[in-house]
C-alpha cells in the first residue's frame, strides 16, 4: 500500500544544505548524475543529448537567485534542489500502483520502477518539482538519497554518503539522521536556524536548508566607481598624466 | 499544466457516458422512456462506449499501459486508484441493467435496482475522477470544491444533451427531458462562471520567497535556472500557451458549451419533430466543441507551485 508509514521512521535520513557556502559549481548535480546513471535508477536518460531541445533526467538541479533586490544589500544565492524526502509525502499517497513508497526504517522515498505505470501523478503532487519522468523508460524516477551507496558494504565507511555530498567542494551538503538530536545535521539545523522549503504546503520535508549568514554589510563600498586621484603624485607623474590624457 | 489530449478525451467522454447512463437509468426506471430494445441498445451502447473509450484513452498517456491493472490496488489512499476500481465496478450493475432493458425488455424489480446502483456508482466514479485533480494541494486552480461539482454537473449535462438527441431520434421524447436538460445547462453555466471567478481571485499560496525561504532577506528573483533548455518539470507544469488567449477561449467555451445547446434545446421544443431532431443534433455538435475547449482550459489554466522555482 502507498500509505505513509504509520509511525515516524526510526531514522529520518536527509540533507542539510548550506546556502551560505554553496558556490553554485554544479558538482553535486554532476556527480549525482554520474552515480545514479549507473546504479539502481539507471539509466538517467538524456533525450536529444547532442542537439537542440535537449532534456534529461537529473535528480539534482542548481538554481541561482538574486536576493535583496539591487544595491548594496543584494546578494547572489546558489540553491541546489533535490528530493527532500518529506514526512507527509503526497507523492507517495497519490500513487495508484504502490510503486511509490516511503521506507519505515529510514524515511527515504523511493519508486519501484518495475511497478510504476508512468502516470506522472506523483510529479503533479510534488510542490518542489523534484520528481523526474524518464520518457525513454516510461517510469518516474527520483533522488534515492543514494540508497545503493549509503548502505553499500563494498565501499569504505567514509564513502557511504550520497554522491552529491561526496562531491561538494565547499562542504555545503551535510548528510545524516534528523531523528538523532546529536547528529551533525540536527546540530547544524539548530545552530544555524535550518528551515523547511515552502512550509505552507504541509509536506514536512526532512531535509533542511541553512540560511546565508548575515555577512559584512554596510562597510566600505568597493572602490570600483571612485575617480582615480593624482594626490601624492610627483611632477614627473603629473606630466605623464597630462601626456596620456591628451 | 500540460493538457494531454488522451486525458482531455478521457475526462469528457467518460463524463458524458456516465451522465447519459445516470439519466437513461433514472428515466427508464421511472417509466418516462419505454424499455424498447433499440432505444436501450443505442442509449446504453453509446453510454458504455463513451465510458469504455474514455478509460481506454486514459491509458494512452501512461509510460507502461500494460501495467495499468496495478492501478486497482491502492484505493485506500489514491483517488486515481479509486476511480479505476469504481469504473470497473460500475460496469457490473450497468451491464445487468443493459441485459434487462435490451434483452428482456424489463427495467423493473432487480433490473430497476441495478439501474439505480449503476447511476449511483457512475456519479461516484465521476467524483473520483475529479478528485484526482481536486486533491492536489500543489495546483490551486484544481484544489477547490467547485472542481468535483463542475465534473459531476458537466457530466450529467452532457448526458442530458445526448439523451435529448436519442429520445427525439426514437420518437420517445418528453418535456421532462427538456426540463432536466435546460436546468442542467443553466446549472453548468453558473458553476463554470463561479469556477472562473474563483480561480481569477486566487493568490498564489507559494511564492519564490516562501519556496526558497529567502524572502526574509528581501525580494527574490531568479538569476539563472539550472540549465538552458526546458526540462520535464517545465514542459509538464509550465504550459502557458492557453493563458495568453484564456479570455477568448472562455468565451468560445461558454458559447459552444452552454449558449448554443441551451438555445437549440429551447427552440427544439417549439418546432416540429424533424426540425427538433436537427436542433438536438446541433446542440450535441456544439457540446462536443465546448467540452473539449472547457477541459483544455481546465488543464492549461492550472498553475503548478513548483514553477515558482523557475521564476514563473
Amino acid at each position: 500500500m502507498t500509505a505513509l508509514p504509520k509511525h515516524p521512521p526510526a531514522k529520518r535520513l536527509g540533507l542539510a544544505i548550506d546556502l551560505d557556502t554553496c558556490v553554485g559549481c554544479h558538482a553535486c548535480a554532476t556527480n549525482c548524475k554520474e552515480w545514479n546513471t549507473g546504479a539502481i535508477s539507471a539509466p538517467l536518460t538524456d533525450v536529444n543529448a547532442y542537439q537542440a531541445e535537449q532534456r534529461g533526467v537529473w535528480f539534482n538541479r542548481v538554481f541561482t537567485y538574486e536576493v535583496g533586490g539591487e544595491g548594496p544589500q543584494a546578494r547572489t544565492v546558489h540553491f541546489p534542489k533535490n528530493c527532500l524526502h518529506c514526512d507527509n509525502a503526497a507523492c507517495v499517497t497519490v500513487c495508484p500502483t504502490g510503486a511509490s513508497y516511503k521506507r519505515s526504517e529510514d524515511g527515504i522515498v523511493l519508486v519501484d520502477h518495475d511497478k510504476c505505470i508512468g502516470c506522472k501523478l506523483c510529479s503533479w503532487a510534488c510542490p518542489y518539482g523534484n520528481r523526474e519522468y524518464d520518457e525513454h523508460v516510461g517510469v518516474m524516477k527520483k533522488c534515492t538519497l543514494c540508497v545503493d551507496k549509503i548502505y553499500n558494504q563494498n565501499l569504505a565507511e567514509e564513502d557511504r554518503v550520497p554522491a552529491c555530498v561526496a562531491a561538494c567542494p565547499s562542504k555545503a551538503r551535510h548528510f545524516g539522521d534528523f531523528a538523532d538530536p546529536n547528529s551533525t545535521v540536527s546540530k547544524l539545523t539548530r545552530e544555524r536556524g535550518g528551515y523547511d522549503l515552502a512550509p505552507e504546503t504541509g509536506y514536512q520535508p526532512t531535509s533542511k536548508y541553512l540560511p546565508p549568514r548575515p555577512g559584512q554589510r554596510g562597510g566600505a563600498a568597493a572602490s570600483t566607481t571612485r575617480e582615480p586621484s593624482l594626490a601624492g603624485a610627483g611632477r614627473f607623474l603629473k606630466w605623464v598624466d597630462r601626456v596620456l590624457t591628451r | 499544466m500540460h493538457p494531454a489530449y488522451s486525458v482531455i478525451f478521457f475526462t469528457t467522454a467518460s463524463g458524458a457516458g456516465y451522465g447519459l447512463l445516470v439519466l437513461a437509468a433514472i428515466f427508464a426506471v421511472a417509466g418516462l422512456i419505454p424499455a424498447g430494445m433499440w432505444l436501450g441498445l443505442v442509449t446504453l451502447g453509446l453510454a458504455l462506449g463513451l465510458i469504455g473509450g474514455g478509460l481506454l484513452s486514459s491509458t494512452f498517456h501512461l509510460g507502461h499501459p500494460e501495467r495499468a491493472w496495478r492501478a486497482f490496488s491502492q484505493w485506500k489512499t489514491s483517488w486515481l486508484s479509486r476511480e479505476g476500481v469504481l469504473a470497473v465496478v460500475t460496469f457490473v450493475p450497468a451491464g445487468l441493467f443493459a441485459i434487462g432493458w435490451v434483452v428482456l425488455g424489463s427495467v423493473t424489480g432487480l433490473f430497476g435496482w441495478m439501474g439505480v446502483a449503476a447511476a449511483i456508482l457512475a456519479i461516484a466514479t465521476v467524483i473520483s475522477t475529479s478528485m484526482i485533480y481536486a486533491s492536489l494541494a500543489t495546483i490551486r486552480q484544481w484544489n477547490n470544491g467547485l472542481v468535483p461539482v463542475a465534473y459531476v454537473v458537466l457530466g450529467l449535462m452532457s448526458g442530458a444533451v445526448l439523451l435529448e438527441l436519442l429520445a427525439r431520434g426514437f420518437g420517445v421524447h418528453r418535456v421532462e427531458i427538456d426540463v432536466v436538460a435546460i436546468a442542467l445547462l443553466v446549472l453548468g453555466w453558473l458553476v463554470k462562471l463561479a469556477y472562473w471567478r474563483t480561480i481569477d481571485g486566487m493568490r498564489p499560496r507559494t511564492t519564490l520567497a516562501t519556496a526558497t525561504g529567502l524572502g526574509r532577506f528581501g525580494a527574490v528573483r531568479l538569476l539563472e535556472q539550472p540549465h538552458t533548455e526546458a526540462n520535464f518539470i517545465m514542459l509538464e507544469m509550465g504550459y502557458s500557451v492557453a493563458r495568453k488567449h484564456a479570455r477568448a477561449l472562455r468565451a468560445i467555451a461558454q458559447l459552444t458549451l452552454f449558449v448554443v445547446p441551451l438555445a437549440a434545446t429551447i427552440a427544439a421544443m417549439l418546432v416540429m419533430p424533424m426540425l427538433g431532431l436537427g436542433l438536438a443534433l446541433v446542440a450535441v455538435g456544439a457540446l462536443v466543441v465546448g467540452l473539449l475547449t472547457e477541459r483544455w482550459l481546465f488543464f492549461a489554466e492550472a498553475k503548478h507551485d513548483a514553477m515558482v522555482y523557475y521564476g514563473r
